[in-house]
């Protein structure tokens, strides 16, 4: 009986406010510990959160961009649960009443783009943070810092869509691309900016109801969600062969060892008595702002990526690698504008993210140092068969590292480019009279010789010739003896 | 009687509380008491009563700007009953354990 | 009179004494120390900490403002910098709070000084101070008797003369009904009028911080002070907190509710002789009588117990012994650290209390206990509402009996919560209320009533407490009486 497997994912994704979810505190990453903490998120008797609208309003854009219906009253509510990293011993989220429902990811995969639908998101706190147990003196202790403790997550729930691991990268790769594209979120899962768990069951194909599920927790990569659930289930498939049943249960994925671990725990410990935060009122999101956040959208990615396919007639790939990221998408369209889309997307995909990349720039970086305009005008002498190619790629790294137009660069490297007949036919000629056996052959009919040809003239020209001239020239000079056809 | 010593036990245990063996009657007869007394809420017609929410509706939200509130580490583990390097300590949290 | 007997004095004059610069700062402070503690406080046991030179460091701050140089008493749950909060709860034993609460915060502003924490139940979960793991406060009135609670400490504090005005907190009748039992004024206001951030939650949507005065002028002196928007409590009002400044205009043409039905029964003489005095009181003054049924205690006790122990049980969650407080030491494992932490530094009644709480919370109960206590809760703010069509506000006891004695009902919780029967609603409603002392019994205990005023009400319930503490005589209304405490008679 062929089994297939239903994935479904919960992911945390950490908003890049400047303050936490319930009190002023910095978000910040990388402080003392405990030095970006207050009564508040320090859980102290008497403190009382107050929420941050700028966190509320990055779930409203996600809710929004992800096609979820808003609800205009949500509730805060505390989830209890007693664990040294939460400092009340009960967590602030949402519950029956959360602010985004429904809606779906769109998401390219192999077979062309599919949309994942989504069961929720809302808005909730982060716990602090603990740390390996170490000795200390004759006895083993745990460090705890709540800096963490209080910054703002939402959790996104999808619903049981998935039937392999590499729909789940790939759904985590969109969605790390459309939070940086909104600005929510850094999405470094690495630095748990964005943290996933994932929910695994099998059944018969074909059948409609759900196995016995699992969960997942600890999967801080992409590479680490397709591997830990791949090991999950085959886990559960080997569970059903030796005719075990598949108890409900939560593991942990260590992802050193690529093992999968069963997390304990005591019988009804799982009872979150949740109930409506009483310190906070309703959470309302009024059509107003609704309406406000929804006209400030951006283009989204997928939409954009379409667009820039047919404007700018690149093909499918680039759209998707331009789309990963929209500054870059900015850059390439400001460069592209009136130019050659295919040239522009070559230099931009292949030059500029190889150049960012090796220097550490952010594409804001490279675009401040190579505004648009330049680079435009650069991609128009490239096109006009100005520069040779191998020059071109010397005057781009110039671009990229000093000032000036492409003639001043040139000026200043003492570049003169040979473009002009007059300034390349004596170098034809030049090779011609020294290469009698390939002009023999290349009027034998062996054209292919004339690729030969045109690298000894480059050769001779110092690369500053221009492949196309040269090529063109030699045809013409070999023309009274046009080889047969 | 509501409460009888197992559900005692498992919401002592929810609660992290202990209730010492010779105290668990007492105590199982004293909160059922009480339960029986809300019982009475059976009798009140809630037709049309929506459950209460008592902060004001208009309440503002935070603007995403740091307060005065922080503390350092210093302050913040001040009153704590162990802590060393700015952090807290406690007992080895094993992570697959729920504590 | 001298500096020394200043401690007589209301808020009013004293702070006015202290801006003239006739007392000082510190005599004012000390006086209540120097004279009425000496006599008292060993005995009644109402101050859980205090501490000369963090009363003389408040002091020297205290000159201006319309508080400046007044001591007021704070119960042991507000959060103060300079004294311990403690909750009178061993798992908080010796915790200094690095935050002020903002009312504690908007005192200090007004020129107020902390005089020391006020005893009280544990975590504010009690009805006569005995709960407290510093021991019980007696009444001053009867040493054999409990002053009341939660708010004990500040109650009897204010009572026997320490300080002129007190802080408590009342999440069911901690500030009326101890004020009742030690014959003091004491408000609990519309809930959202009073910052709790800085106050150790007990149910968050019934706790208000609530005011102790021996008079009705010194209470509308403190609401003022306090009340207000705080940005740190999202569960306060936007709106500006109600004009009190009327207190003295009297209670011509207010009508006050009379539902007689509710001590038919089960109410002791005195106190119904108490709410006829008062009648009669305002009454002379120009108030008119309104007798209607209205909606029995019961069911605002069973919901009451539902919602505030549901939530204490999340509240006190965070005393787990990691970040403060008492930690019980030789735990080699978190949960018996957990476990054996709360075991042994909570009491019995908060033990008890959160108890209840996680049952109602708990899987498959939710619905039939927490959720229909939050509808029964909308039901009986109904019954508020619509009393206060009728009525501009409601007399009725504070509580059911005159002060017991210690011990009466420790080991009867239903019992104790059944004291709460008459106060409770207005927590429970968010509804503000007034306990006004009527006099003394026969016996030498201090007799009162409560006032439940509609939301924001807080204006005519001033107006008709002034109005019984000067025996309903419109002459006597205005600013200049009831300058000076002198002991009651039959003391």
């Amino acid at each position: 009986m062929a089994l297939e497997a239903v994935i479904g994912l919960e992911c945390h994704i950490q908003v890049a406010t400047r303050t936490k979810m319930f009190c002023g505190c910095p978000a910040e990453f990388g402080a003392a510990p405990n030095s970006n903490v207050c009564p508040v998120c320090l859980g102290l008797p008497g403190a009382l959160p107050v929420a941050n609208r700028a966190a509320v309003d990055a779930a409203l854009r996600l809710g929004l961009a992800l096609g979820c219906e808003i609800r205009e009253e949500s509730v805060f509510a505390r989830k209890n649960y007693f664990y040294p990293d939460m400092p009340k011993n009960y967590q602030i989220t949402q519950y029956d009443r959360p602010m985004c429902e429904g809606g779906a990811l769109p998401v390219a995969l192999a077979a062309g783009s599919r949309g994942f639908p989504l069961i929720r998101i809302h808005v909730e706190e982060d716990t602090g943070k603990s740390f390996h147990p170490e000795r200390h003196g004759d006895r083993r202790i745990s460090r705890v810092d709540f800096n963490r403790a209080g910054v703002p997550l939402l959790e996104l729930v999808t619903q049981p869509a998935f039937r392999d691991p590499a729909e789940c990268a790939a759904f985590l790769t969109a969605l790390r691309r459309l939070v940086r594209w909104l600005g929510i979120s850094d999405g470094e899962m690495e630095k748990g900016h964005l943290r996933c768990d994932a929910n695994v069951s099998l059944r018969p194909a074909g059948q409609s109801e759900l196995g016995t599920k699992t969960e997942i927790k600890n999967l801080n990569s992409i590479r680490g969600v397709e591997r830990g659930v791949t090991a999950e289930i085959a886990r559960q498939n080997l569970a059903r062969l030796s005719g075990e049943r598949i108890e409900q249960a939560t593991l942990l994925y260590d992802a050193d060892h690529d093992r999968l671990a069963v997390m304990r725990s005591k019988e009804h410990a799982h009872d979150y008595r949740y109930f409506p935060e009483p310190d906070l009122p309703r959470l309302r999101v009024e059509a107003a702002w609704r309406d406000e956040a929804r006209a400030a959208l951006p283009e989204l990615p997928w939409t954009r990526a379409a667009r820039l396919e047919r404007e700018y007639a690149v093909p499918a790939y680039d759209a998707q690698v331009l789309g990963e990221r929209r500054e870059l998408c900015d850059y390439f369209e400001d460069c592209a504008r009136g130019a050659d889309g295919k040239l522009a997307s070559n230099w931009i995909m292949t030059e500029v993210l190889r150049m960012t990349n090796e220097r550490g720039w952010s594409i804001d970086d490279w675009a401040r140092r190579v505004p648009p305009d330049r680079l435009r005008e650069f991609l128009a002498r490239v096109s006009a068969r100005d520069i040779p190619g191998p020059l071109a790629k010397q005057v781009f790294t110039w671009l990229a590292d000093e000032e000036g137009g492409v003639a001043e660069l040139l000026d200043r490297h003492r570049v003169r480019v040979q473009a002009s007949r007059d300034d390349l036919l004596p170098l034809v000629r030049e090779v011609l009279n020294q290469n009698p056996g390939p002009v023999a052959q290349y009027r034998g009919g062996k054209i292919a010789t004339l690729g030969f040809l045109v690298g000894q003239v480059m050769k001779k020209s110092a690369g500053q010739a221009v492949p196309q001239v040269v090529q063109d020239l030699l045809k013409a000079e070999l023309g009274g003896q046009r080889p047969p056809s | 009687m509501a409460i009888h010593r197992e559900e005692l036990i498992r919401i002592a245990e929810l609660a992290r509380l202990e209730v010492p063996e010779e105290d668990r009657d007492a105590m199982c007869r004293q909160l059922s008491e009480v339960l029986e007394f809300a019982e009475s809420l059976r009798r009140l017609d809630l037709e049309g009563c929506e459950p209460s929410v008592f902060a004001p509706a208009d309440s503002p939200l935070r603007d995403d700007r740091p307060d005065a509130r922080r503390l350092d580490a210093a302050r913040a583990t001040a009153g704590a009953p162990e802590s060393e390097d700015g952090f807290f300590l406690v007992p080895p949290i094993v992570e697959n354990l729920e504590p | 009179m001298s500096a020394r007997e200043s401690w007589r004095y209301s808020a009013a004059r004293l702070s006015n004494e202290v801006r003239r610069g006739a007392v000082t700062a510190m005599e004012a402070v000390e006086s209540g120390w120097e004279g009425p503690a000496r006599e008292w406080e060993a005995r009644v046991h109402a101050v859980a900490h205090h501490d000369a030179a963090a009363r003389a460091a408040g002091s020297r701050a205290a000159v201006k403002g319309p508080l400046a140089g007044v001591p007021v008493l704070v119960k042991d749950n507000l959060c103060t910098t300079d004294y311990p909060t403690t909750c009178a709860s061993r798992i908080l034993a010796g915790w200094r709070s690095p935050y002020d609460a903002t009312v504690i915060e908007r005192l200090r502003r007004a020129g107020a000084v902390v005089t020391g924490k006020g005893n009280m139940d544990e975590f504010a979960m009690g009805s006569s101070t005995e709960f407290s793991c510093y021991g019980p406060t007696r009444n001053p009135y009867d040493l054999t008797r409990v002053p009341g609670g939660s708010s004990g400490g500040p109650a009897a504090a204010v009572a026997y003369g320490l300080c002129p005005v007190a802080l408590g907190s009342d999440t069911g009748g901690s500030v009326r009904q101890p004020a009742a039992f030690c014959g003091v004024f004491g408000l609990k206001p519309t809930y959202g009028r009073l910052s709790r951030y800085g106050l150790v939650a007990f149910g968050s949507s019934l706790d208000q911080v609530g005011i102790f005065a021996r008079h009705a002028g010194d209470v509308a002196l403190l609401f003022e002070t306090l009340g207000g928007a705080d940005p740190c409590d999202a569960t306060t009002r936007r709106t500006a907190a109600p004009d009190v400044s009327g207190w003295d205009r009297g209670v011509a043409g207010l009508t006050f509710g009379w539902p007689a039905n509710l001590w038919a029964e089960g109410v002791e003489r005195e106190i119904i002789e108490g709410l006829e005095d008062a009648a009669a009181r305002l009454e002379r003054a120009g108030a008119r009588r309104v007798t209607f049924d209205f909606m029995p205690g019961e069911f605002a006790v069973a919901t009451y117990y539902l919602v505030a122990t549901a939530e204490a049980s999340s509240n006190l969650a965070r005393f787990d012994g990691v970040r403060y407080g008492f930690r019980h030491d030789d735990s080699s494992d978190l949960r018996a650290l957990y476990t054996r932490t709360r075991t042994g530094g909570f009491g019995p009644e908060v033990k008890r209390r959160i108890l209840l709480g996680t049952y109602v919370l708990s899987a498959g109960y939710y619905d039939a206990y927490y959720l229909t206590a939050q509808r029964a809760r909308t039901r009986i703010r109904r019954e508020y509402d619509q009393a206060f069509e009728k009525c501009d506000f409601m007399l009725l006891p504070a509580a059911p009996t005159l002060p017991f004695r210690l011990g009466e009902k420790t080991e009867d919780p239903l019992a104790m919560y059944l004291s709460d029967i008459f106060t409770i609603g207005a927590n429970l409603a968010g509804t503000p209320g007034l306990t006004v002392p009527v006099g003394m019994t026969p016996e030498g205990l201090p007799r009162a009533v409560q006032l439940l005023g509609r939301e924001d009400g807080e204006p005519e319930l001033l107006r008709a407490g002034r109005a019984i503490e000067v025996g309903g005589e419109p002459a006597r209304l205005g600013r200049e009486t009831e300058r000076e405490f002198a002991w009651p008679s039959k003391r």
